[in-house]
């Protein structure tokens, strides 16, 4: 992990995010450096979710602030830039893994036109190169090119997950968020998926945002952990020590809870 | 040699001259007239009218006549007359409770004041075609001994009773908001309430009656009861400018119903009862119901519902209830469009012949 | 057969009835100001207050309403479906004018100061001073994407209209070629995503730097659009898959044009056709002056 940046790429700040008068997270701040990989793990309602919208544009937190570090303007408030920049942010500099791949990939067509999207969106015209592109990224994420012009629907869940993480590389994105990326999946499937995103990070100099209920998998690729409970994080660290010497009682409680990988 | 076909404008005077044949169908039956529709098919006459959006029951019944019993036809000609009649004064809204009832019902209680009043209504007929009305010339119909009707300041509102306890959230947000005009303006999304209501008024009964009755079955559930329907007479007044006070200048037969919902409420405020609304022009309970039903479900959004089923879906919704603009769009498909079906079939021979050949594909 | 006096007609009402061309001052106002709105953005979709006609939503009812508030007294108005005079709405359109307004009508497109057309741009080219007015079934471009009007509207103003080249992207992958032939999305001005409307993509080349005003008028959906004179529009393409437009084996069979759209006519039931201009009065044109020259003349210069 490369921390001889001196500008953290996304500072959120006591971000804080009421629905009615039920907590989705409270006073929240954290720094994410260039090529780093945070995982905020919890139970369901532990504010993982919310959180993970708040910093990514999805959902204005209603104090508090999140800033990127844009190309063009150094540290920005995302929400008070324009709907135009962040829209453009969001399918370039950004790139969002959903759980369910369903909805993060066009259903309807091809694998190549899912990948393709992205580069026609900020004006490739080369029908030819934007293919061939295309079909790097699948190589990328250990797909089957001869597979280029079928329908996702003909994809398993795994080959599914990997198109929609291919879908939100080609732009070269510098901070990817994940929503349960490995949700639904079976383990050995997970795991493949896992060690192709380590790659990828590594590769690609990638910084991510990872939820996750699994402790497992935020062992396999975080970097630093943030442990929510209730809307509010109650540890946080290096993930192996957090995982290996936890000091919050809750966190002893769910590290104690799961097999040891 | 061809020759290119002529005599579009010959075929379509004679198409009107059958038409206008059609219409009048055997010449020894006796012409129908208009007094004849106004008075023995007010069902039509009020369907015409509401989705004509003009109350006129003589030029309902010309439409209808004009149009062959077709109703959507004549909501067309009452639609496109609408058009060229100028708009000199906007009327206040109609004021229901005054309204000279001559049906009054609730669902939600067995007894109230003012009662139960059942009005003409086919409810509880029994639907057995009745022969006797196949002969003309019958016997007249004795006029029935009625109480004389019933004028509402002794019929309090249902709903108000409920109100007064703080049960139901109250009619009135208390803004003053100028109404939408659909007449005038397109709509825009998201759209208020007001336009909502317009759109509906003016929507096709069938198309509400479908989406109303899905709700009921479980597309967006909203547990509703009908706590009022009134139906009677009310008077429509302005304020002309000269005069600066309210003048009545007629009177019409409306329909209203209001429905009782399922309650809301949220951590700062306690549940209370939701509303659905609908009104009509002449006697039409189901599409005031219908229109109840819909209004409540498009609601979604204001009392933070999920968006699950088509009825709550209000482009949807809004978009596709209007028969004259439907009727138009489905019925084009009548018009000649062979000149892009010309292209579809060069496109189509075209991709055949290449897939015959095995051309490949354009890829790299 | 030249321009035809319509002062009076047999049918019902008289000029006298309605108000010039039916619709009412206000109304006409309104559609003039959304017009002009419209020609200071090309390409862009203005909602306007679209009226109920005497003729059905989707039978033109855009078109009729642009034209009847550009149209006056002095103007010549020629109409046309599938580019041919005599087809049955054409025909229907053309006497609601001459009932409502009285104004001279004509078959032939350089007679015209105002165009009302359906699916196609006529083969003659168009000059300065003349108004050719579409009719629009669905102005949206981005429909088959996206079927939220609220988020159309925002790809439109945020220039978001790479995902339209997904769809073409398709064509290719699954046909080797663009598959659309008619409605063939353009981009005007360097700005907007237009629909033309159903003209077949033959035609989309006459719309770049048209000397004539170009209206769209679609009424049901109540969106009006224009493409002002010397305007740039292009079609949408790949670099590597440019725009082509429709070509036929065959000649015109009655004046032998080689650069019209051509309609394919069945002649007997063993799969006999012939084609044939689908601008009627273009190809009678040519026939004409063909006879006067007295010799075989291929063609004129196309549009």
């Amino acid at each position: 992990m490369n921390q001889s940046h001196e500008a953290p790429l996304l500072t959120a700040d006591n971000v804080t995010r009421y629905y009615g008068e039920h907590v989705g997270c409270r006073g929240v701040s954290f720094d994410l450096w260039p090529g780093e990989v945070i995982g905020i793990v919890g139970e369901s309602g532990s504010g993982k979710t919310t959180l993970l919208n708040c910093t990514s544009g999805r959902l204005p937190p209603v104090s508090g602030t999140v800033q990127f570090a844009t190309r063009a303007e150094g540290l920005s408030d995302i929400y008070e830039m324009s709907e135009a920049e962040r829209r453009m942010l969001m399918r370039t500099d950004w790139g969002f893994v959903h759980q369910n791949p369903r909805d993060g990939l066009r259903m309807a067509v091809s694998a190549g036109a899912n990948i393709g999207e992205r580069l026609m969106a900020i004006g490739d015209r080369h029908y030819g190169d934007i293919r061939r592109t295309a079909g790097d990224w699948l190589g990328k994420v250990e797909f089957n090119i001869d597979r280029i012009d079928d329908m996702p629907s003909t994809f398993s869940g795994g080959m599914q997950q990997r198109l929609q993480i291919a879908r939100n590389l080609v732009t070269k994105p510098r901070l990817v968020f994940m929503d349960e990326p490995t949700g639904g999946l079976d383990v050995s499937v997970q795991a493949r998926l896992l060690d192709l995103l380590r790659v990828l990070v590594d590769e690609l100099g990638l910084s991510a945002i990872l939820v996750t209920h699994d402790l497992a998998v935020a062992r396999l690729i975080t970097h630093r952990l943030m442990v929510m409970r209730r809307g509010e994080v109650v540890e946080s660290g290096l993930t192996d020590q957090v995982l290996d010497d936890p000091q919050h009682p809750y966190t002893q409680l769910l590290v104690s809870s799961i097999l040891q990988v | 040699m061809y020759v290119a076909v002529k005599g579009g404008e010959r075929a379509i005077d004679n198409a009107h001259a059958l038409l206008a044949e059609e219409r009048r169908g055997d010449q020894k039956v006796p012409e129908l007239t208009l007094k004849q529709i106004q008075n023995q098919m007010s069902g039509a006459v009020d369907r015409v009218m509401t989705e004509g959006s003009v109350y006129d029951p003589e030029l309902a019944a010309l439409a209808i006549k004009q149009a062959c019993g077709d109703l959507v036809e004549a909501i067309f000609l009452l639609r496109a007359y609408r058009t060229t009649l100028p708009r000199f004064a906007t009327s206040k809204p109609l004021d229901t409770n005054a309204m000279t009832l001559r049906r009054r019902i609730s669902a939600t209680y067995k007894d109230l004041p003012g009662g139960q009043l059942l009005g003409p209504t086919f409810d509880y007929t029994h639907r057995l075609l009745d022969f006797a009305l196949a002969a003309e010339g019958g016997a007249p119909v004795n006029p029935t001994e009625t109480a004389p009707s019933e004028v509402s300041d002794q019929v309090p509102r249902v709903l108000e009773q409920l109100n007064q306890e703080g049960l139901i959230e109250p009619a009135d947000t208390g803004e003053e908001k100028i109404p939408g005009d659909l007449t005038r303006d397109p709509v825009s999304f998201p759209a208020d309430r007001s336009v909502r209501l317009q759109n509906l008024a003016r929507g096709d009964e069938g198309f509400l009656l479908a989406l109303g009755y899905s709700t009921q079955r479980g597309y967006g559930r909203n547990h509703p009861f009908a706590g009022e329907i009134r139906m009677g007479e009310v008077a429509v007044e302005i304020v002309p400018e000269e005069l600066g006070f309210a003048i009545e200048i007629g009177e019409i037969t409306v329909t209203e119903c209001e429905m009782v919902n399922q309650f809301a409420g949220s951590k700062e405020a306690p549940p209370q009862f939701t509303r659905g609304y609908g009104l009509v022009f002449g006697h039409q309970d189901r599409k005031a119901m219908s229109m109840a039903l819909v209004d409540r479900a498009l609601r979604c959004r204001e009392l933070g519902e999920e968006v699950e089923a088509p009825a709550q879906d209000e482009e949807f919704v809004l978009y596709h209830s209007d028969v004259v603009e439907a009727q138009g769009f489905v019925q084009h498909l009548k018009l000649p469009h062979y000149v892009d079906f010309q292209s579809e079939l060069e496109m189509i021979r075209r991709l055949r012949a290449s897939f015959q050949n095995q051309t490949p594909a354009a890829a790299e | 057969m030249d321009t035809i006096d319509h002062n009076r007609s047999e049918n019902a009402a008289t000029t006298d009835d309605y108000n010039f061309a039916y619709l009412d001052e206000q109304t006409k106002r309104m559609v003039r100001r959304s017009l002009l709105k419209a020609v200071a953005i090309p390409g862009y979709q203005v909602p306007f207050g679209s009226r109920e006609m005497p003729l059905s939503y989707g039978w033109g009812t855009g078109g009729i309403q642009v034209t009847a508030s550009v149209i006056g007294p002095d103007d010549t108005l020629k109409v046309i479906d599938q580019g041919a005079d005599d087809t049955t709405n054409a025909v229907s359109i053309r006497k609601f004018f001459a009932k409502t307004a009285g104004i001279k009508t004509t078959e032939e497109t350089e007679q015209a100061t105002v165009i009302q057309t359906r699916h196609r741009i006529p083969e003659t080219q168009l000059k300065e001073g003349q108004v050719l007015v579409y009719q629009v079934p669905i102005p949206e471009p981005l429909r088959w994407l996206e079927a939220r009007e609220t988020e159309t509207r925002k790809m439109h103003a945020l220039e978001e209209y790479g995902t339209m080249h997904v769809r073409l992207y398709e064509d290719i992958t699954r046909h080797g070629k663009i598959a659309t032939s008619y409605d063939y999305p353009v981009i005007v001005n360097d700005r907007y995503l237009m629909r033309p409307s159903p003209i077949p993509k033959f035609d989309n080349p006459k719309m770049d730097q048209n000397p004539a005003l170009q209206l769209f008028g679609a009424g049901r959906e109540k969106r009006i659009y224009a493409v002002p004179p010397y305007t740039k529009v292009k079609s949408l393409d790949f670099e590597d898959h440019p725009f082509e437009v429709q070509k036929w084996d065959q000649s015109c069979a009655i004046c032998r044009s080689d650069n019209s759209f051509l309609d394919e006519v069945i002649t007997d039931d063993q799969g006999g056709r012939m084609f044939v201009c689908s601008d009627t009065d273009y190809c009678q044109k040519r026939v004409a002056q063909q006879q006067r020259e007295k010799t075989s003349n291929p063609g004129e210069p196309s549009v």
